[in-house]
């Protein structure tokens, strides 16, 4: 393990650019979200939650696929090309990176993504546990330990001080760029680390989701759940925007189109959300055409559909950005607490 | 509070109204979701009213509307505004409406408490006064000024009165206290590298949730212009910068006029961008070109682009401080 | 031989004209021999109202480095009133493109009648000079549509 003083935060991530693309949070205007570093960028990395999860590095909310070219009368079609630089994640979340898994499972499957894995490959994650843990976080309701993040490199940021440990070969490979900046860790600082592992989860213990109950959710109950009346209650206050879908860790669904140039076309997909009146759009109109229905295929997806194609696996993480974010205050915590509430009162 | 939950009960059991607008509590104390009640129990067990229930009801009452019988809306004096505009645009049936025209102490804002440093909230107790909250947190607890707290739209408050209502209950704050077009003249008077730098950077945040454009009473469009398969302009991906100052000149141009300046659209922004300051710029504009007018006060009034007069001033002289 | 920037920059013009008034106009400056450059591309709508802002900005998202609306002069509209309302929302929407920083002068209105070619071949002159002297418009273009 090797370790540094948080006072040469700048030093280290100097350190990584020179070796590396690097993005990290970044704060601006307030905002915290993850941004290539510059000289002199206002890194932030005490902020708990990005606003916008760091998905973004491997699936990017607007990427071109190909390009078509008009010159007089030939077209040429000119494809994307992949990404091949390398480059760190620094200072992803334990939830953030379960979310990666999550989008792994359905980029990295038959038939395989290629722009996704390209990033896979070159991306280096250096997370961070979470030093204070939030009241809208429940990560450990879906398996994860926010105090150790699996990842290439883990860090843990205590004592004025970030632990660094690598654990996998492209971590290893990393930290030995830097041994430069790195300095070695003593038992001491091991055990540290080990407090610092107590504290986090004790303040998980105490969180006010962390006993949040999955009970009654998984792959086998879609015509139960699908058909329940609760749905029709609970996305009244739903307006209808995006926020929800663009800023969580695991939401995958995106949309495919066509850019006039004006000398060509440019063919991009972009993030799309459930929550808009287009999405899966089809010549003949549209599957769901109303928003309870839009509302009822988030929840349905992260808590039924993807686990019953995943092996159990659910496509939400506990990070709590809807929790925060939402303009009406709905969030899936709501509608799992309205769930089990309408089961006991069925009893 | 007790006084709306009591009030509601009575309109609904002698049959004025069918179902309640309101607020339902949250499972956090900052959570509360603007929700329909039915029954007194579901009124007595989950109805609140505080600072955090900022949400304007106005523009659920365009879905309201449509529904079964009378519905009663708790309208706050601001979400007002919006209410009497969406009778000027006839979105809204005001037939269908029982309004209770409910007081303001200024509503508070999730974010400019975090700003203040403050991590895992337990609980927030607001005081009688509203003058201070107590935030208990996972890592102690901290007493916040109310006024510091407040949503950005409530230091420029349009004041105490509401301009529609059957009746109002409870007291209200008028908590103005800054001139509203100050951040607009501020930026007027950057040079045009400035001002385009300025929201260069607040604009690279968007991520095109939508999120003020679906919040905002005056966006009352069955379909956007934006969420057009025929449009270049993609709504949903922020492709490029082009994309996000033509998306926030348009959506602050159509309601340009109509808006009441509530303040929603900065409120729900998840990245927020100071987004009243479009709107504020063409209701300055307005107000300096074609005469004062505000937005909602007199539901007959004509709006300014809906109007004109002879002598209007040229956009030549207009586009740039002469 | 040097050539200066400058000297290659041709700016692309796109001029809303209406139908009844402007595009008459831009007719007579025609035949009458009345010289302005080509780089204005006109576009005829049905009357100066017809133009909403979004014409306009799109104009600049596909490379147009100025955009310049020409109706019947106030109280002329063939349809009485149009270019009283588009008056209005040209005034709102230029003090906008001006707030959030694209230079002064990219944009303008101009009423034009039919019987004023002279006027409509000074006033692309003018234009076009303004929009060469400003440059390429970058704060208002779409960087897909560069070539």
């Amino acid at each position: 393990m090797f370790k540094i003083a948080k006072s040469k935060l700048p030093e280290l991530l100097k350190a990584i650019a020179a070796q590396q693309e690097l993005f990290l949070p970044v704060n601006n205007n307030g905002q915290v979200n993850f941004a290539a570093w510059f000289e002199g960028c206002n890194a932030d990395i005490e902020t708990l939650k990005t606003v916008k999860s760091p998905k973004d590095m491997f699936f990017p909310q607007s990427e071109t696929l190909y390009t078509v070219k008009k010159e007089q009368h030939k077209l040429s079609v000119e494809p994307q090309a992949l990404a091949d630089q390398n480059f760190v994640a620094f200072g992803m979340k334990a939830c953030d990176i379960q979310g990666i898994k999550v989008l792994d499972k359905v980029f990295l499957a038959e038939p395989v993504d290629t722009f996704y894995r390209a990033r896979r490959e070159h991306g280096t994650i250096v997370a961070l546990a979470c030093h204070e843990p939030e009241e809208s976080c429940f990560c450990k309701v879906f398996g994860v330990d926010c105090a150790e993040p699996d990842a290439d490199v883990v860090m843990w940021n205590a004592n004025d001080t970030l632990y660094w440990k690598a654990v996998t070969d492209k971590g290893t490979a990393l930290t030995e760029a830097l041994s430069g900046v790195l300095e070695n860790a003593d038992a001491a600082d091991e055990k540290a680390v080990e407090t610092e592992q107590e504290n986090i989860r004790a303040i998980v213990e105490k969180l006010p989701y962390t006993n949040l109950s999955l009970e009654g959710w998984n792959g086998n109950v879609t015509e139960e759940k699908f058909n329940s009346p609760v749905w029709e209650k609970l996305y009244k206050p739903c307006l209808a925007c995006g926020t929800c879908t663009f800023v969580c860790p695991t939401c995958q669904c995106y949309d495919i189109k066509d850019y006039d140039t004006g000398h060509g076309i440019q063919r991009y997909r972009c993030w799309d959300s459930c929550m808009y009146s287009d999405f899966t759009m089809m010549a003949h109109g549209n599957n769901r055409t109303s928003q309870m229905q839009r509302f009822r295929q988030r929840f349905m997806h992260k808590l039924v559909y993807f686990p019953a194609n995943n092996d159990g696996m659910y496509s939400c993480v506990g990070c709590g950005r809807c929790v925060e974010k939402c303009p009406s205050s709905l969030n899936i915590v709501k509608v799992i607490k309205a769930f089990e509430k309408e089961a006991a009162n069925h009893e | 509070m007790q006084e709306m939950i009591n009030r509601a009960k009575e309109l609904l059991s002698d049959g004025t109204v069918n179902r309640v607008l309101g607020w339902r509590r949250g499972d956090m104390s900052y959570n509360p979701e603007p929700s329909y009640f039915e029954t007194a129990e579901d009124l007595d067990a989950n109805f609140v009213y505080n600072g955090f229930c900022g949400a304007n009801l106005s523009k659920y009452m365009i879905e309201g509307s449509k529904l079964e019988g009378k519905t009663l809306v708790f309208l706050k004096p601001c979400d007002s505004y919006s209410f009497n505009q969406l009778i000027a645009e006839h979105r809204v049936d005001r037939d269908k409406a029982y309004i209770i025209g409910v007081g303001c102490m200024g509503k508070l804002s999730f974010e400019k408490i975090k700003e203040q440093g403050v991590k895992g909230i337990t609980n927030i107790t607001i005081d009688d006064a509203n003058e201070n909250i107590t935030v208990e947190t996972l890592y102690g607890e901290k007493t916040l000024a109310y006024k510091d707290c407040m949503l950005e739209r409530c230091h420029v408050c349009k004041g105490k009165e509401h301009q529609i209502f059957d009746e109002t209950i409870g007291e209200s704050r008028d908590t103005k206290d800054a001139d509203r077009f100050a951040e607009v003249e501020k930026i007027e008077a950057m040079s045009p590298e400035e001002k385009f730098a300025f929201f260069q950077n607040e604009l690279s945040r968007c991520i095109r949730c939508n999120a003020c454009r679906n919040v905002c009473p005056a966006c009352s469009c069955r379909k956007c212009v934006f969420d057009s398969t025929k449009f270049d302009s993609a709504q949903k991906a922020n492709v490029d910068s082009f994309e996000e100052r033509m998306f926030h000149i348009i959506r602050a141009f159509h309601v340009a006029g109509r808006c009441t300046d509530c303040g929603e659209c900065s409120r729900v922004c998840p990245q927020g961008i100071p987004l009243h300051l479009f709107n504020r710029k063409f209701i300055k504009d307005i107000d300096e070109f074609y005469g004062e007018f505000q937005a909602g006060v007199d539901p007959e009034a004509k709006s300014p682009l809906t109007s004109f007069t002879f002598n209007d001033v040229e956009p030549g002289v207009t586009g740039g401080r002469r | 031989m040097s050539i200066t920037a400058n000297e290659e920059f041709k700016p692309k013009i796109v001029a809303f004209c209406c139908n009844w008034c402007s595009y008459a106009g831009a007719d007579l400056a025609g035949s009458s021999r009345l010289v302005y450059p080509a780089d204005v591309k006109i576009i005829r709508v049905p009357c100066s109202c017809r133009v909403n802002p979004m014409f306009i900005l799109h104009a600049f998202e596909k490379g147009a480095d100025g955009v310049i609306l020409c109706g019947c002069h106030p109280g002329d509209c063939h349809y009485s009133t149009g270019n009283y309302y588009a008056r209005r929302r040209m005034a709102l929407l230029f003090s906008m493109l001006d707030y959030i920083g694209v230079e002064h002068g990219r944009t303008r209105v101009e009423w034009v009648s039919a019987a004023e070619g002279v006027k409509f071949s000074q006033t692309m002159n003018e234009f076009v000079a303004k929009i060469t002297s400003l440059g390429k418009n970058v704060r208002l273009e779409d960087l897909r549509c560069r070539k």
